[in-house]
């Protein structure tokens, strides 16, 4: 169990890129992309996580030597990139608006103005 | 290719990352280990500019630069959306229908939980430093709270309530005003994003500086950010029609 | 590990399985919803308040939110 965290992190960024390989739906494989990005804070976070510490919140000045709290560099990375990676995911979605727009469909088996 | 073949062969390229990443995180110090060097770094410098969450002060102090590319980010993502999604020649906005069919409950909720999340969402913003919060997860609370009008059954008072052209000049000047404080605290502490206000105590609403500056810009940026989005998508979904379907 | 991280993540990989196979893209954004959810709790035993707050805004209420409206607008047209 000591790498529990980090097998679950990347079955489920497996998951989610298998999503996208067999969706027959632009939107479907939007969501699979967030929930493959979702695996990646799961591995941030676990890599910053320590047994029995505290959140890097301090109500008063911490004694010294510092009690013991979790990694804040990755939460800090990890909590930008999830509203980033959000309009980044609008971006992808009004992407699909305009493509069911033009070609009437949003099958990607169907889109062949990419095709040779 | 098939779809078929496809799937054949990411279940072959799958399996192999799959083995990587296993080796890999084998090799990892084991989950809940105490060795973070890099907490070890950001601990004392956060404690020292008097800022008790130390989230924050990584955000927006110590990796502040890398918070002003995150939020270009968004700010580019925004604008693609707002071109992608802007009405096309062949297209009409027509004015929504009335109000829709919501449950009392709903509508009760959705009133009586407005004012409420809208002050959590300024508490949020202000108090970044202090508690869990700062300016992205606070202008998220506010994006978000706004539409609790639409959930409540009434397009047009959203409409009333978002003034569009307002909240696209505010994302840009969030934007703009986290590199102005950028370039001043470049005149004032000899860095750029350097420290602009006095430290203060810790624990105290005006302590910790700059962070307090950074996180309301950032917050105005991804609260503007968020509603102009949403806009954007709910004026394609409920008014934007073709001129052939009418 | 404690019992209840651990609890915690098989509850997302299930649920990541589950959001996945959801065909109907409008079944799927209620599921990225609960997904969301569970993703914040996960956050929240692993310390990371900061984490989950922002996740909860986004994951559960933005995300889904577009979705639907993008399926709204395709549906329309067909």
């Amino acid at each position: 169990m000591r790498i529990y965290a980090y097998l679950v992190a990347v079955f489920v960024l497996l998951v989610g890129a298998f999503g996208i390989v067999r969706s027959r739906n632009l939107i479907h494989a939007v969501v699979c992309l967030s929930v493959s990005q979702a695996g990646t804070y799961i591995l941030l976070l676990a890599i910053g996580y320590q047994k029995n510490a505290t959140p890097p919140v301090f109500g008063s000045p911490p004694p010294k030597p510092t009690k013991s709290i979790t990694d804040p560099l990755v939460q800090a990375m990890t909590l930008t990139d999830i509203v980033v990676s959000a309009t980044v995911t609008a971006l992808l979605l009004a992407i699909a608006v305009q493509v069911s727009k033009r070609h009437g469909t949003v099958d990607p088996n169907e889109l062949a103005a990419l095709r040779g | 290719m098939s779809r078929n073949a496809r799937l054949a062969m990411f279940g072959l390229a799958g399996a192999g990352a799959a083995v990587m990443f296993v080796v890999a995180v084998i090799a990892m110090p084991h989950f809940g280990a105490t060795h973070h060097p890099y907490r070890d770094a950001a601990l004392p410098a956060a404690v020292r500019h008097a800022t008790a969450n130390v989230v924050s002060s990584v955000n927006f102090d110590l990796r502040a630069f890398d918070t002003l590319g995150e939020e270009t980010i968004l700010l580019a993502s925004v604008i693609g959306v707002a071109v992608l999604l802007r009405p096309a020649e062949d297209e009409t906005e027509r004015q929504p229908l009335g109000r829709g069919r919501t449950l009392e409950l709903t509508r009760l909720m959705g009133y009586v939980f407005l004012p409420v999340t809208v002050m959590i969402g300024f508490i949020t913003v202000a108090h970044g430093a202090l508690t869990p919060g700062g300016g992205f997860q606070g202008g998220v609370v506010l994006g978000t709270g706004i539409h609790l009008l639409y959930v409540a059954g009434s397009y047009r008072a959203l409409e009333r309530v978002r003034p569009e052209r307002a909240l696209e000049g505010g994302e840009a000047l969030g934007a703009g005003a986290f590199a102005c404080f950028g370039v001043a605290g470049a005149f004032a502490a000899a860095a750029f994003l350097g420290n602009l206000l006095p430290l203060g105590t810790f624990g105290d609403l005006f302590s910790s500086g700059s962070v307090l500056l950074l996180s309301t810009a950032v917050g105005v940026e991804v609260a503007s950010g968020v509603i102009v989005l949403l806009a954007q998508f709910l004026r394609q979904a409920l008014q934007v029609r073709e001129e052939t379907q009418e | 590990m404690t019992a209840l991280i651990a609890v915690a993540l098989s509850l997302v990989a299930l649920g990541a399985v589950v959001v996945v196979m959801t065909d109907d893209p409008a079944r799927q954004a209620v599921t990225l919803s609960v997904f969301g959810l569970l993703m914040a709790a996960l956050f929240l035993t692993l310390s990371a308040p900061d984490v989950a707050l922002s996740q909860i805004g986004v994951g559960t209420a933005i995300v889904p939110l577009m979705v639907m409206l993008a399926i709204r607008k395709i549906r329309s047209r067909r």
